[in-house]
């Protein structure tokens, strides 16, 4: 792929062919999270099978993102899973507001990266809940994000969150909106000249892709991890 | 053309709209609202109109309004006649809808705050059109404000003139006058604009802004009041995907072409047109996949393929063999989406033997 003339965009083939590239770059470069999976979503729900164009998302349920998770979660012991009196539970919620954080209040994500063959692009798809289930809504979400980078990120022109409905669940999910992926995706490889050189541009896509949006929602991927072979 | 927008944009579908039993406080409960809906507009649009009616009887408390047929909540940013020709097999007039005020579905209909919503859903939509066309957002970005509100009133108002003064800026374009003046002709198979390149060299191709809802029914039905009621939008499989028009030499893009070519699947074509094929010079390479893809689909089914039983595209059933370009040229939605409710009669699927 010629990266001067490349316009940021992908073919749902080649969606495809990032999405299993990704799956296996990110097992080693995000060990510390569970992997992704590849959700196979036949259009139809009567369950078609046989298609040479096998269409699906990219899947990965029920993590915790945010700063809460890497420092305080291994710390604390969420009341939630064992029995807990009620003294032990206060006990629990004082250690709690220290760290700024009642452990029942960590919000778990769900995160699909789903193909737009309108923009011809990924798009991130995320809902967030607490341990309980109880959903987050906009304004919670908002609050929980990193502060500065994703404010950054909302602030631009380029991406902003909207609750639109999932283009295969029926429900309503928050959507990172694309129609500013193909300038940025193209600006940051054409930055990367490693990449330019090695002309690996469809296996590096998603990780990349992610690097920038998985921000807005708290997700750190280390960049250096992004010049390995 | 100018008579089949204009018939497009006059449309409308007359309602009945009951308020839901749960928010009666009155007795005696008051009588439905009666309301025409423009097929081009959207239901909550219309609470301004219906309100009024039941304002007196309804519970104290803050307005969430939803729109629900036989208990299916409606979603509201499809616009009401693409609603009423999906969920209306066979046309009921008045169209039966039970509004709610209050208990606001949020685990399954997105929020929706009144005018507001509808009106970004409906830029949105648009942006996405143009970048479908065009490649980039930028003629809707770049709007004024004068000419988003002025479009958004013609809209609202249903006024096809004020509509075209603005979106003409917006250089959608229509396909055909891109092609050839001919619209009834093979107009597609002008091979210098297939070939056209813009200014930066890169080609255009025809990409036009779909969205296909599928509904399949197993066995023949004779009468649209046996099709089954779709009482689940899980049952309707929703494709928003544009269609690639490739003029053939001599050929004519038709609508059922259109439609084949968004349910693969189902409608193996013989020649791949998507891009992985038009990159493969290896015309022995390109056999190979749909070799393969009509063993696997004879493994699968039966000698029947499936059947497209019924398109229908703001409330008439057009023939199969109309021109595609007509079909985008007159029946497009104002965000320049053209919506087409499919019913599609699947093959007999073999049974194994051992099961």
């Amino acid at each position: 792929m010629d990266i001067l003339s490349w316009d940021g965009t992908l073919s749902s083939g080649d969606f495809r062919l990032a999405a299993c590239a990704f799956m296996q770059k990110w097992k080693s470069v995000m060990s510390a999270f569970p992997p992704w999976s590849w959700v196979p979503c036949p259009k139809q729900p009567w369950g078609a099978s046989a298609s040479h164009d096998v269409e699906g998302y990219l899947s990965l349920e029920n993590i915790i993102l945010s700063c809460y998770a890497q420092e305080e979660h291994d710390e604390i012991s969420c009341p939630q899973k064992e029995e807990t009196s009620c003294s032990e539970k206060e006990e629990l919620i004082d250690i709690a507001t220290l760290v700024q954080s009642n452990c029942s209040k960590v919000p778990y994500y769900d995160l699909h990266i789903i193909y737009s063959a309108s923009y011809r692009v990924p798009v991130l798809f995320f809902r967030a809940y607490y341990s309980d289930g109880e959903p987050l809504g906009f304004n919670a979400i908002e609050k929980d994000l990193p502060a500065h980078s994703a404010k950054a990120l909302l602030d631009s022109k380029w991406t902003f969150i909207t609750q639109e409905e999932h283009p295969y669940l029926n429900r309503p999910w928050f959507k990172l909106h694309p129609c500013g992926t193909s300038e940025w995706m193209k600006l940051l490889f054409h930055v990367d000249v490693s990449v330019a050189k090695n002309g690996v541009t469809i296996e590096l896509y998603l990780l990349s892709w992610l690097s920038v949006v998985g921000q807005v929602v708290g997700l750190r991927i280390p960049l250096e991890m992004l010049n390995q072979p | 053309m100018m008579e089949a927008r204009k018939y497009v944009w006059e449309g409308a579908i007359p309602l009945q709209i009951h308020l839901h039993e749960s928010e009666v406080t009155t007795l005696p409960p008051p009588l439905p609202a009666l309301i025409l809906a423009p097929r081009i507009g959207y239901l909550p649009l219309l609470v301004p109109h219906i309100k009024p009616h039941f304002s007196s009887t309804l519970p104290p408390g803050i307005d969430t309004v939803w729109f629900d047929y036989k208990g299916l909540p409606l979603k509201w940013y499809i616009p009401t006649g693409i609603l009423f020709d999906l969920l209306c097999a066979e046309p009921e007039r008045p169209w039966n809808l039970t509004v709610h005020f209050r208990g606001y579905p949020g685990n399954i209909l997105i929020p929706c705050e009144g005018e507001d919503s509808v009106k970004w859903s409906f830029i949105n939509s648009l942006k996405e059109a143009a970048y479908i066309i065009n490649g980039n957002c930028k003629s809707v970005m770049n709007m004024s404000q004068p000419d988003q509100v002025e479009l958004w009133r013609s809209v609202i108002n249903g006024n096809l003139e004020a509509y075209i003064r603005v979106s003409s800026k917006l250089k959608l374009g229509t396909v055909g006058d891109e092609y050839a003046a001919d619209l009834y002709s093979s107009s597609l198979n002008s091979r210098q604009s297939i070939g056209d390149t813009d200014s930066t060299g890169q080609v255009k191709t025809g990409r036009v802004p779909i969205r296909l809802y599928v509904w399949s029914v197993n066995e023949d039905f004779d009468d649209l009041e046996d099709a089954p009621q779709i009482d689940s939008w899980d049952k309707i499989s929703y494709i928003n995907r544009p269609v690639e028009i490739h003029g053939e030499e001599g050929k004519c893009f038709t609508l059922l072409d259109a439609v084949k070519s968004l349910l693969p699947e189902y409608f193996p074509y013989k020649s791949l047109n998507n891009e992985e094929s038009s990159r493969e010079e290896d015309k022995d390479e390109e056999k190979v996949p749909s070799e393969n893809l009509s063993e696997h689909v004879e493994s699968c089914y039966s000698s029947d393929d499936a059947e497209v039983k019924l398109v229908r595209i703001q409330g008439i059933e057009p023939k199969l063999e109309i021109p595609f370009s007509w079909v985008v040229n007159n029946l497009v939605n104002p965000e320049h989406f053209l919506h087409l409710c499919v019913c599609l009669k699947l093959p007999q699927v073999k049974i194994p033997s051992d099961t």
